[in-house]
């Protein structure tokens, strides 16, 4: 009996009918896709994006040259020069990054007692060159000034959990 | 006027037949083109994914980008290859699939060349089309493509030996292997078409083409996981291209044939005012489209076959259930006397 169950199934290819019933339906369900460059999915506050360094509100940087951030840098991508300013106070000479040894861990925003350098919620930056890739501190203070009303926001969504 | 004989008897014919080829092979290739775009609109959806919606509004220019992009690409020939012959196999391939629409019936009286053996015509040059893969895998010197053309070549012929039995049974109903006899023979409405009578020779027509244009689940010569590509595993740029085209005019000349053979043709489904009002190319074109539908629907659906699932499937279901459906479709037609009269 079971020899002609199956006969009889594969004969009248039930399977087959079953399974193209089942993608028929498919077909007809909303679409899971994330329209990618038009819509974007969410983004966690902690998000690890491109790097900034952050002034303060009166203009003045918040980085005072602690190297910190440099010591523990896993991947030994920023490098720091330090020099007193004029006024006495101890600025960074030269904030340098390597965008591709980077490997976005977050231990330089961790370490950061100023929260001058942070990951921003920017994901978006490849370039065409290898060089572009190599910020210096021009780079990172511009890009400060882009997306400090996002960073100041997830910063401040983040720190009742810190 | 002197030119009268020479102008009546060869150039007017010459630009006749001209015509004739372009007004087919244009929309062929445009229908070419955007059955690659549908199938990836139809592999997506099923998928839950979108598919090409960027190039032009909803993707539809992306089949001209693919295009152009073959075009300007770089045709690479392996320092090992037979030249000649790598760049004759595609040739093979693109031309077969387009000369047999030599004798598809658009309409009532649209077709190039009305031959009385116009389905022998078809799968003689359907056959023929193994020549250009397995020239392909040879030429490459490659043992990825020369493994795929094996099998592809191995494959093919092993189908055709069942669409063969599946014609038999169409001619023995139609009594004419004249493609426009056999769909006036269909003439009288939707319960008229041979797909309903001849239902089991329908469904293995449509296997055995799934097989025959190496789609999936029978997409074996080109098993990514085993063969690289298969027997294009060489081929760049507008050298692909042809494949590529070929072997999508290929599905679609098979549609055609389905379309011919087993739904009535150019017929309406019904034969009554505003169906026949409908030119009989645009009903055509809907059965085509119907099966090139399902073509897509199968590779969304299916999984691939192993390679000996796939000839057990050819040679010890398809062939005897064929052969026993043509001899009974024989014998029924001559026990209740509806053999047509020649």
């Amino acid at each position: 009996m079971a020899f002609f169950d199956r006969t009889a199934r594969a004969l009248f290819l039930s399977e087959l009918v079953t399974g193209f019933a089942l993608t028929f339906k498919y077909m007809f369900k909303p679409k899971v896709t994330v329209n990618y460059p038009f819509e974007k999915g969410p983004l966690s506050p902690r998000f690890r994006g491109e790097h900034v360094l952050r002034r303060y509100a009166n203009g003045e940087e918040r980085c005072i040259a602690c190297k910190l951030c440099e010591a523990i840098c896993p991947a030994q991508a920023i490098t720091i020069e330090a020099e007193p300013r004029e006024d006495g106070s101890r600025r960074t000479t030269r904030y340098d990054i390597d965008m591709t040894k980077c490997i976005y861990c977050g231990f330089c925003q961790e370490a950061c007692p100023v929260d001058a350098i942070v990951e921003g919620p920017n994901f978006e930056f490849s370039t065409e060159t290898r060089e572009e890739l190599l910020y210096n501190k021009e780079k990172l203070l511009a890009n400060g000034e882009r997306w400090e009303a996002e960073i100041a926001a997830n910063l401040a969504a983040d720190a009742p959990y810190r | 006027m002197f030119e009268n004989a020479f102008f009546t008897g060869y150039i007017w014919p010459t630009i006749i037949i001209v015509a004739q080829c372009l007004a087919v092979t244009i929309p062929l290739l445009v229908a070419v083109a955007y059955m690659t775009y549908v199938d990836r609109k139809v592999w997506a959806a099923i998928q839950l994914r979108r598919g090409p919606n960027v190039v032009g509004p909803f993707g539809l220019l992306q089949p001209l980008a693919d295009g152009l992009k073959l075009v300007l690409k770089e045709t690479i020939i392996p320092a090992a290859a037979n030249r000649f012959l790598f760049i004759l196999a595609p040739m093979i391939a693109f031309v077969t699939a387009l000369i047999a629409w030599a004798v598809v019936p658009f309409d009532e009286g649209w077709v190039i060349s009305d031959i009385n053996v116009g389905i022998l015509y078809l799968f003689a040059i359907s056959s023929l089309g193994v020549y250009g893969i397995i020239i392909a895998g040879w030429a490459s010197n490659s043992k990825y493509a020369f493994l795929g053309a094996l099998r592809s070549a191995a494959q093919m012929v092993s189908y055709e030996v069942s669409i063969g039995f599946v014609l038999i049974t169409v001619l023995l109903c139609a009594g004419s292997l004249n493609l426009s006899d056999i769909v006036r023979a269909q003439g009288g409405g939707i319960w008229h078409w041979y797909f309903i009578p001849l239902l089991p020779m329908f469904v293995i027509f449509f296997i055995s083409a799934l097989a025959e244009t190496n789609r999936t689940p029978f997409d074996l010569p080109m098993s990514e996981a085993e063969l690289v590509a298969g027997f294009h595993t060489e081929y760049s740029a507008m050298a692909f291209g042809l494949f590529f085209l070929g072997e999508y005019a290929n599905i679609i000349l098979l549609s055609a044939m389905g379309a011919v053979l087993f739904l009535g043709g150019w017929l309406p489904p019904i034969e009554v005012a505003p169906f026949t009002w409908v030119p009989g190319v645009v009903w055509f074109a809907l059965k085509i489209a119907v099966l090139l539908f399902v073509f897509s629907w199968t590779k969304g659906t299916l999984p691939r076959y192993r390679y000996d699932q796939l000839m057990r499937l050819g040679w010890k279901v398809f062939l005897p259930i064929s052969l026993f459906w043509v001899v009974l479709t024989a014998g029924v037609l001559v026990a209740f006397g509806w053999v047509p009269k020649a």
